[in-house]
């Protein structure tokens, strides 16, 4: 028998594989490579595209609320302050939800329905967001300019839009929430029974607290998701570009600001303000992003 | 997998290839507003010619973006470009057809076309100044109608778009303190209000609020079933939006005096006329790389000029005067010219 | 019974409670919302929906091209996502698993996961619309690609890490290559779940306007063959028909969104069939 192959590489090869090997190997690399290449890219044109617009408004940019396309004068605070307080506010309203249902999918709910709600509220993650931004704006805005006596408001604004916004992510983050109950080991549930605690109790004291870190890891990724949604947003903000007074005010987000304009900015400074919008999203979705990483590692182990 | 790989392969790289039938797709991009007319005329054409159109509405500004980057053969805008930005990027501009901007209204017990308004009073409505329906500006106006103790909630649009350009530059040219602080464009810093994305999204808005006003291009005004109002013009007189006082403002342009083909047709002084009436324009590159498609490209707008009238009306739009059309095809065989030669030459 | 025990009973009754309201409201929002989809968009699902192109308001038409063309542009997405996703994955979980480097790039390609979409199709837009003058179908392909990708590397990892070590080194012990191993073996084992990667990029991407709005441009003729030049997708046909002023574009719309919703709900039942069947001992 041929002596066996020492190189690394191709150590444990049979004879004549050795290229092979290589190969295979070299298309892995090559398809991270590639996949480097597209987020280095991306972040790149990010900064590219938006310099003119950091360097003509320096840090004023993030916080002046003046966006004035007739006099090329842009400032971001608006779109920013509109982005963070839907996401938060959606998160608000989804993580309750979220929440009861899938301890109510897990604890409480008898198997063969609970797979079929499951399979449920999945399907709610899969409908088109362009579908979200037309039931909003057909169905939720006049809806809710009929029935919520408010004054001076219509069914376009941000409270509207957070609504739209958790109804998106709820059922991602109810699924999630399922998926990491349902990790937690059967004889620690039956323990806290056997020691006469209500249902209540071993999901306070036993379920939730060994998936916490998952837990928050899973908010944070919901809440990056929130972060960038546009169709559903676009349809129902209201797109008012100056700081919101109230939480019944129009408002705007970073994501639909870009949708609405880029398309028609002719002026060189309105579209790399635009840019500059979308690399600050970018900024925003990456720190929760590591965030949800750190908690999420640790749950993990 | 990996056996049917290689044929996945085969069939994307023969997919790529252009063939000679894209010769026979003309492409278009831009405003919002001639959208239903130019997706009707390119049906029609293709059922004659078989040459498709394929026309997408991204917007004015769009049409403009592109048509420069050279990713289209052909642009439009609402908002023409003035002699010097055509001169700067080397394009030509052409009216195809007139349309009008309404404002409508949702006020209870109000028919609709019963309100008078005026240009400076709009302005002041928009600007916020006016902030309720039973102010006296307004009452003035409205002798003997009962007008609705309701506040005045304006809604424009979100999105830049021509129909903004053409209802901000009426604005500021009936009220100057709206010239002076907000001024003309396909997209301004609102005083007052809420957006609503596109025209659809802002008579949506306007229809689920008592009390509100918008602005919408008159296709949706009428489809909608929206309440429109009376505009005084600038004979004195309060007209309604309609295809009768579109057609009055483009009769009293002055269409073969404009340079560039810069025309608005905002307060003419025709006594029938809508004051905010516009047309919508094509542009094209004066010394195009492609002749061949530049002149496809024209040989279309001459088809419609000469046959796509009715299919216009059908929509509600106003085709141009005769005499303009005429002049027009003249003045693409004087100026759009391919290595010395005029790239369309008419019928 | 002890005032305490009652009250925890109280408690309980009252946190079950909870959760079931959570659980009907959530429903109930499902419920509306399907049946709005349905409601507004059956009626329009005939033939003629699927044999003639998007028409100019007043004439009869409908989705053909938008359908072809969004099936052309994500079979294109999900050839490109499937191959660069499934050997980039297997990088991750096999050669580079455990190292420095497969740390960094796991994290950047959950960056490139979360990164909002209109952002994808901004950057693909200077990257193959403007350099090469012209709008195409191959560039809403390839932005599609960007999307898809990077879910089909994080679960193709997920998956082939669960696949049990004893495999590899059954492999490995009967004098198989690590390349061989990985393609015969792991690939194999796992491809149920490699089939689930590849369903949930497609279901991710099936339903995206943002992207293609800047890449594809649209089309209002069936561009079936020509990938260089703009072509149609459901999604952007729907955003333009929905915000129009006719009421046959809006059924029109409508329609297309319920076959979008209907396109992703039998993906996922495929999904789950195809789990349970692998399952199976």
């Amino acid at each position: 028998m041929p002596a066996p192959s020492l190189s690394p590489a191709t150590r444990g090869a049979p004879p004549g594989h050795a290229l092979g090997e290589i190969a295979f190997r070299f298309a892995c690399a090559a398809a991270v490579t590639l996949l480097l290449a597209a987020i280095a890219g991306l972040i790149f044109s990010l900064i590219l595209g938006g310099f003119p617009a950091f360097r003509a408004f320096g840090f004023g940019f993030l916080t002046s609320t003046e966006w004035n396309p007739v006099t090329d004068v842009y400032g971001a605070a608006g779109p920013i302050v509109g982005t963070l307080i839907t996401a938060f506010v959606a998160l608000l309203i989804a993580l309750p939800l979220a929440l009861g249902v899938a301890i109510f999918l897990v604890e409480f709910c008898p198997a063969r329905l609970s797979r079929a709600l499951a399979i449920a509220v999945e399907l709610l993650a899969g409908i088109p967001s362009i579908v979200y931004g037309m039931w909003g704006l057909f169905f939720l805005a006049p809806w809710f300019a009929a029935h919520v006596e408010l004054p001076m408001m219509s069914g376009a604004n941000i409270f509207t839009a957070s609504l739209i916004l958790a109804l998106m992510v709820l059922p991602y983050m109810a699924a999630v929430f399922r998926e990491l109950f349902l990790t937690v080991p059967l004889h620690m549930r039956e323990a806290a029974y056997a020691l006469g605690c209500t249902p209540f109790e071993v999901v306070r004291a036993v379920v939730i607290p060994s998936v916490r870190r998952g837990m928050i890891g899973v908010i944070m990724l919901g809440l990056g998701r929130a972060l960038g949604e546009t169709m559903a947003v676009t349809f129902i903000i209201g797109n008012a570009h100056g700081l919101p007074h109230s939480l019944f005010d129009s408002g705007s987000t970073i994501a639909s600001t870009i949708a609405n304009e880029f398309a028609e900015a002719t002026s060189d400074m309105h579209s790399a303000a635009l840019i500059a919008l979308g690399f600050l999203l970018f900024v925003m979705s990456f720190a929760v992003l590591a965030i949800a990483r750190l908690l999420l590692r640790g749950a993990r182990q | 997998m990996i056996r049917h790989r290689s044929a996945v392969w085969a069939w994307v790289a023969a997919m790529a290839v252009a063939c000679p039938a894209c010769a026979t797709e003309i492409t278009g991009a831009g405003a919002t507003f001639p959208a239903p007319v130019y997706a009707k005329w390119g049906e029609a054409y293709r059922r004659q010619t078989g040459i498709s159109l394929n026309y997408q509405a991204i917007g004015s500004g769009g049409g403009i973006k592109q048509i420069k980057a050279n990713t289209v053969d052909f642009g439009a805008t609402d908002r023409p470009l003035k002699p010097a930005e055509l001169a700067a990027a080397g394009l030509y501009q052409f009216p195809t057809v007139v349309g009008g901007v309404a404002p409508i209204v949702n006020l209870p017990d109000v028919r609709s076309g019963q309100i008078r308004l005026s240009g400076p009073l709009l302005g002041d409505i928009f600007l916020g100044k006016v902030r309720r329906w039973d102010a006296p500006q307004i009452a003035a106006l409205n002798p003997g109608v009962a007008l609705p103790r309701l506040p005045i909630t304006v809604v424009h649009r979100s999105d830049g778009s021509g129909t903004t350009f053409l209802f901000t530059s009426y604005l500021a040219l009936k009220n100057r303190e709206w010239a002076l602080r907000v001024g003309a464009s396909d997209a301004v810093s609102w005083p007052a209000g809420i957006g609503g994305k596109g025209s659809d999204g802002v008579a949506a808005f306007v229809k689920q609020t008592p009390g509100s006003i918008g602005y919408v291009e008159f296709a949706y005004a009428r489809q909608n079933g929206a309440g429109t109002i009376l505009l005084q013009n600038k004979a004195g007189h309060f007209v309604a939006p309609g295809a009768a006082t579109f057609g009055a403002a483009a009769k009293a342009a002055n269409w073969l005096r404009s340079p560039g083909n810069h025309v608005l047709l905002l307060d003419e002084s025709h006594p029938d006329a809508w004051p905010i009436t516009g047309a919508t324009f094509i542009l094209v590159h004066r010394r195009p790389s492609d002749a061949a498609r530049s002149g496809q490209v024209l040989r279309f707008f001459d088809w419609t000029y000469d046959s796509g009238d009715s299919l216009a009306a059908g929509l509600d739009y106003v085709p141009l005067p005769r005499i303009v059309k005429t002049l027009l095809v003249r003045q693409w065989g004087a100026l759009i010219k391919a290595d010395g030669k005029p790239v369309y030459v008419g019928r | 019974m002890s005032a305490r025990v009652v009250r925890r009973r109280i408690a309980n009754a009252l946190f079950v409670g909870l959760c079931g309201l959570a659980t009907l409201i959530a429903l109930a929002f499902l419920i509306l919302i399907l049946w709005t989809l349905f409601s507004k968009g059956f009626g329009g699902i005939d033939r003629a929906v699927f044999l003639l192109d998007q028409p100019p308001p007043g004439s009869a038409g409908g989705l053909r091209n938008a359908i072809v063309g969004s099936l052309i542009m994500c079979a294109i997405g999900m050839a490109i996502a499937l191959v660069v996703g499934i050997l980039a994955g297997t990088w991750l979980a096999e050669y580079g698993a455990g190292t420095r480097a497969g740390a960094v790039i796991r994290f950047l390609n959950d960056v490139l996961i979360s990164a909002p979409s209109i952002l994808i199709g901004l950057f693909v837009y200077e990257l193959l619309v403007a350099p090469f003058h012209g709008f195409s179908g191959l560039a809403g392909g390839i932005a599609l690609a960007f999307l898809a990708t990077p879910i089909v590397v994080r679960t193709t990892e997920d998956i082939l890490a669960l696949q049990s070590g004893t495999l590899r080194d059954a492999g490995m012990a009967l004098g198989a290559s690590r390349a061989f191993v990985i393609r015969k073996i792991i690939w194999k084992a796992g491809r149920t779940g490699l089939l689930t990667a590849g369903l949930l990029g497609f279901a991710r991407i099936s339903g995206e306007t943002a992207p293609l709005l800047f890449t594809s441009l649209g089309n209002l003729n069936n561009n079936y063959s020509h990938l260089t030049q703009p072509m149609a997708s459901l999604p952007t046909t729907i955003f333009q028909f929905a915000l129009s002023a006719y009421d046959d574009w809006q059924r029109l719309a409508w329609t297309g969104a319920l076959l979008i919703a209907l396109a992703v709900l039998g993906i996922n039942v495929a999904g789950r069939l195809l789990a349970r069947e692998a399952h199976r001992p």
